[in-house]
C-alpha cells in the first residue's frame, strides 16, 4: 500500500483494476529503445493517480501513455520530442520534474536561495561575534564588588 | 454501551486537559505549589482517560460492533483478529484517537519522569502539552468522532481496505505517531522556555532525551513504512517522494537538525535561539504533515474546498500553534542571551554546517510538496513535482552533508584543525577513492554517480570507525588501556559513530538496489524457466487457495541457483469479496542482504501468466541502515549525561554503618 494508512483508500481505487505496471506485451524488442522508454516513463506522471509515474502505475491511462511513449520512440522521436509531444497534449501536469519557467521559478530557486542566504547570514554573524571578541565585556558592579572582597580577604567567598 | 463509555472518557479527558491548560501556569505565577502539582495528576489522568477511550474503541472493533459507524465502514466479522485490532487506526477517526493517545502518553511521561525538572518549567511544559491535546480532543469530538452510532445496526461491515490488511498497519502508524507526536515535547519545552524567558544549557539537556526518543521512533516508523510499501506495491519501490511520505520526512529532517543543534547548546551554551526555533519548527512540520494527510488537500485543492470542515479545523489549529509560537518566538528571542563563541572551523561549526544543510534539505521537501498546491490555489495551474525533482535538488544537499559527516565528530570544540582532521581521515578518503575507482572499472564506466555514491558511503563508514579508533586508541595503545578507554567512552560517542554509519549503510543499499537491480517482465507457461542474474525460476502452476476473508490465486515457482533448488516462491493475488477488491502479494526470497522479488500479473488465455521477477542487490541494507541509526540513537539516549540531574538511588540504609 502507499505506506500510510490514510491514502489506502485512494490507492485502492487505483488498484481495483489490479494489473501490474509495465506489462510483458508492452516491452519493445529493441533493448536500447526500451531502456529509453523506461527512463522517460519515470519522468511522466499518471494523471489520474496520486503522484505516481506511469512506470509504476497500474491505471489503464498509464498503460496507454506507456504504449504512446513507445510508439513515438519507435517512430524515431528523441526523448525531448516525446516529452514535448506529451506536454502539448496533456499540459505540464504530465511532467514529474517541472520545467524552469517563471511560474516555477520559486520552486527551483527557493532551496538554493535559502542555502546562499544561510551562508551569508552565518558569515555576517561570525564577523559580528569576532568583533565582540576583541573587547571583553566590562565587569558588572556586582562582579567588581566580589572581586574586591576576594582581593582584600584573600580567600574564596564560599 | 462501549462507544458511549469511550466518548464520555474522551470528554472527561478534554475537561482535565482544560484544567491542565490553565492551572499550572497560574500556579507557577503565584508560586502555588498545589496548583503546580495538580498538573502531574491531570496529565496522568488525561492519559488514563484517553486510554480508556481508546480501549473502548478497540473493544468495539474486536467484537465487530457494527452499530458504530467507523466499525461498520472499516471492519468485517471474518477478518483475522489482528486486523480487527489494527483497523482501529486504519481510518481517519481512529487514527486521530491514536494520535491523542500518544500525545497524552508523552504528557504523562513528562509528569511521571520529569522529577528532575524545575517546578515552574515542568508546570509550563505540561500546560502547553495540554493546549495541544485540547485542540485535538476538540477536533476529534467536533469533526471526527469515532464513536458515532448508526440508527440501525447493519448485519455486516464493509471490511477494511484489503491493502491495509497487513502486519505493516500494526507497526508503521504507531511508530510514526510516536515520532511525530513525540516532537510535541520539544515544542512544549521551547514555548515554556520562551514564556519563562529563561533558557540555558540545562534546558538542552532536558529536551534532548525527548527529542532523541521521538527521532528514534520516527526513523523506525519511516523505515518500516518504506519496507511495507516495498513488499506490497508489487514492484519493489521503497521511496516515492509522495506528499504523504514527505509529510513524515520533513519533521525527520528538522528533528535531526534539532538533535545536533541541541548538542551545541548543551555543551557550549551556543545556538540557543536557533535551537528553540528548530524545536518549534519540527513540531510545526508534524502538524503540517497531519494537516496535509488529514484534510484531503493532497488529493486536490478542490476536494478540500468541497468538504472543508475537518481541513479548516486543522488549519485553524495549525495557524494558532505555528503562528502563535512564532510570534512568541519573535517577541522573546531577541532577549535571549547568546553565549559560547566559537571559530568557524570547530565542532560547533561542523554542527552549524549540518544544520544549514539539513534545514535547506527540509525546505526543499517543503517547497516541493506545497508548491503545486499553492500554485493551483493561486493561479489554477497544475504542475507535478515528483521523484525526478527531489532527486535533483535533495540529492546534492545530502551528498554535501555526507561528505562533511566524518569531520564533525573529529573536530575539536571551539577551534578545530581542519587539515589535521583531514589527515586523520586520510585512510577513509583513500578507501572511498579506491572504491570509486574499482566500482567504476568493474562497471565499465557506465555511470559516474553510482561509483561515487558507493565511495562516499564507504568513506562515511570508515570515517565513523576512525572516530572510534582514535578515541579508544585501538592499534596504538596496549589492549588493557584500549579496553578501559572504550568503557570510559561516553555512550553518546558510540551512538554518534553507529548512527552515522547507519545512514551510510542505507545509502549503500539505495545505490546498489537502484543501480544494479535487474528485472524480467515476461509471460510464462507452466514448466517454463526464466533466468535472471544467475537465478533460474521455473513456473510450476497456479492453484486456488482460500483465506479467512479472501480467496487467493497462488503461483508456485521453484527457484534454482547453479542448478540446485534454493526454495519455492509463492506470489499470489487475493480477491476480497466484501469490497470487490484484490491485492497482489509478492514473494520475497532473501539472499544475504539481497532479495529476489517475484510478483504475479494477469493470467492469459493461452495458460501463461505474466510475472515480474526482480533481483534487488543489497536492498536490505536500506532498512538495516535505518535500524542501525535507531540503535545509535538508543545508545546515545542511554548516555550518562542525560541521566545526570536525576535523583541518584539513595544509599542502602539497611547496611550497618562501619564501627
Amino acid at each position: 500500500m502507499r505506506r500510510v494508512v490514510w491514502v489506502g483508500f485512494l490507492f485502492a481505487l487505483l488498484t481495483s483494476g489490479a494489473a501490474l505496471a509495465v506489462q510483458p506485451d508492452e516491452i519493445l524488442k529493441d533493448a536500447a529503445l526500451e531502456a529509453r522508454a523506461r527512463d522517460l516513463s519515470r519522468e511522466l506522471r499518471c494523471m489520474v493517480c496520486q503522484n505516481q509515474s506511469i512506470d509504476d502505475s497500474e491505471a489503464p491511462l498509464a498503460r496507454d501513455l506507456r504504449i504512446l511513449v513507445r510508439e513515438r520512440l519507435t517512430q524515431g522521436d528523441s526523448n525531448q520530442q516525446v516529452l514535448d509531444f506529451l506536454v502539448a497534449r496533456y499540459g505540464e501536469f504530465v511532467l514529474l520534474k517541472p520545467r524552469l519557467e517563471w511560474h516555477t521559478l520559486l520552486l527551483w530557486g527557493l532551496p538554493p536561495m535559502a542555502l546562499v542566504a544561510g551562508i551569508i547570514a552565518l558569515l555576517m554573524m561570525m564577523r559580528r561575534s569576532s568583533a565582540v571578541r576583541m573587547e571583553p565585556a566590562a565587569l558588572s558592579p556586582e562582579e567588581q564588588r566580589r572581586l574586591s572582597t576576594l582581593v582584600e580577604s584573600g580567600t574564596p567567598d564560599h | 454501551m462501549m462507544p458511549e463509555l469511550g466518548h464520555y472518557a474522551l470528554v472527561l479527558a478534554l475537561a482535565l486537559g482544560l484544567v491542565q491548560s490553565v492551572a499550572p501556569i497560574i500556579g507557577a505565577r503565584t508560586h502555588d505549589a498545589a496548583l503546580i502539582r495538580l498538573a502531574n495528576s491531570t496529565a496522568l489522568m488525561q492519559f488514563a482517560f484517553v486510554a480508556v477511550s481508546f480501549a473502548a474503541l478497540v473493544i468495539c472493533y474486536v467484537t465487530s460492533d457494527f452499530s458504530v459507524i467507523t466499525v461498520f465502514e472499516n471492519s468485517h466479522s471474518t477478518m483475522p483478529l489482528i486486523y480487527k485490532f489494527t483497523s482501529v487506526w486504519g481510518n481517519h477517526e481512529g487514527s486521530m484517537l491514536l494520535w491523542v493517545l500518544i500525545l497524552s502518553l508523552f504528557g504523562a511521561l513528562v509528569a511521571g519522569f520529569g522529577g528532575n525538572l524545575p517546578a515552574a518549567l515542568k508546570a509550563h511544559v505540561l500546560a502547553i502539552q495540554s493546549w495541544i491535546a485540547c485542540a485535538f480532543y476538540l477536533f476529534i469530538l467536533l469533526t471526527s468522532n469515532p464513536f458515532l452510532r448508526l440508527p440501525q445496526t447493519p448485519f455486516e461491515g464493509r471490511d477494511l481496505n484489503p491493502i491495509l490488511q497487513d502486519i505493516g498497519l500494526a507497526i508503521h502508524p504507531p511508530l510514526l505517531y510516536l515520532g511525530y507526536v513525540g516532537f510535541s515535547i520539544a515544542f512544549s519545552f521551547a514555548i515554556a522556555a520562551l514564556i519563562e524567558g529563561r533558557i540555558d544549557a540545562a534546558w538542552a539537556r532536558w529536551v534532548r532525551p525527548w527529542t532523541l526518543t521521538a527521532w528514534i521512533f520516527l526513523t523506525l516508523g519511516i523505515a518500516m513504512g518504506s519496507y511495507w510499501a516495498y513488499y506490497t506495491l508489487g514492484w519493489g519501490g521503497f521511496w516515492f517522494w509522495d506528499p504523504v511520505e514527505n509529510a513524515s520526512l520533513m519533521p525527520w529532517l528538522a528533528g535531526t537538525a534539532l538533535l545536533h543543534s541541541a548538542v551545541v547548546m548543551e555543551k557550549r551554551n551556543a545556538l540557543k535561539v536557533w535551537t528553540i526555533l528548530l524545536a518549534i519548527l519540527t513540531f510545526s512540520l508534524s502538524l503540517i504533515g497531519t494537516f496535509l494527510v488529514r484534510s484531503g488537500v493532497l488529493t486536490s485543492v478542490h476536494a478540500f474546498a468541497n468538504d472543508p470542515t475537518r481541513g479548516v479545523f486543522i488549519l485553524a489549529i495549525l495557524v494558532l500553534f505555528i503562528g502563535g509560537s512564532l510570534a512568541l518566538f519573535a517577541s522573546r528571542a531577541p532577549a535571549l542571551k547568546q553565549g559560547g563563541l566559537f571559530a568557524p572551523v570547530s565542532r560547533e561549526g561542523a554542527l552549524v554546517f549540518n544544520n544549514l544543510f539539513l534545514t535547506t534539505a527540509c525546505l526543499t521537501v517543503i517547497v516541493g510538496t506545497l508548491y503545486p498546491l499553492a500554485l493551483e490555489a493561486i493561479t489554477g495551474e497544475k504542475i507535478s513535482v515528483g521523484a525526478p525533482f527531489f532527486n535533483l535538488t535533495f540529492g546534492p544537499l545530502f551528498v554535501a552533508l555526507m561528505f562533511a559527516m566524518p569531520f564533525g565528530p573529529l573536530l575539536a570544540w571551539k577551534r578545530g584543525d581542519l587539515l589535521g582532521v583531514a589527515q586523520r581521515l586520510m585512510s577513509a578518503l583513500a578507501i572511498g577513492i579506491v572504491a570509486v575507482a574499482v566500482v567504476f572499472a568493474v562497471e565499465g564506466g557506465q555511470s559516474v554517480l553510482a561509483p561515487f555514491g558507493v565511495g562516499l558511503a564507504l568513506y562515511v563508514m570508515v570515517g565513523a570507525l576512525i572516530d572510534l579508533l582514535e578515541r579508544t586508541g585501538l592499534f596504538r595503545l596496549p589492549l588493557a588501556t584500549v579496553r578501559a578507554r572504550a568503557a570510559g567512552l561516553p555512550r553518546s560517542a558510540w551512538g554518534t559513530a553507529i548512527a552515522h554509519s547507519g545512514i551510510a549503510i542505507s545509502m549503500l543499499g539505495i545505490i546498489c538496489a537502484a543501480t544494479w537491480g535487474t528485472e524480467r517482465i515476461v509471460a510464462v507457461k507452466p514448466k517454463q524457466t526464466i533466468s535472471l542474474s544467475g537465478y533460474d525460476l521455473t513456473f510450476e502452476g497456479l492453484v486456488q487457495r482460500p483465506g479467512p476473508n479472501y480467496s487467493a490465486v497462488v503461483g508456485t515457482f521453484t527457484m534454482r541457483s547453479n542448478g540446485a533448488v534454493i526454495g519455492v516462491m509463492e506470489p499470489s493475488k487475493r480477491s476480497f469479496s466484501a469490497r470487490g477488491m484484490s491485492t497482489n502479494e509478492a514473494a520475497l526470497m532473501t539472499r544475504g542482504a539481497s532479495q529476489l522479488y517475484l510478483s504475479l500479473g494477469d493470467a492469459n488465455n493461452d495458460g501463461s501468466v505474466a510475472v515480474r521477477l526482480y533481483y534487488k542487490p543489497m536492498v536490505m541494507l536500506i532498512w538495516v541502515g535505518a535500524v542501525v541509526m535507531m540503535l545509535g540513537g538508543a545508545l546515545s539516549l542511554s548516555d550518562r549525561r542525560l541521566r545526570v540531574g536525576a535523583p541518584k538511588p539513595a544509599a542502602r540504609s539497611t547496611l550497618a554503618p562501619a564501627e
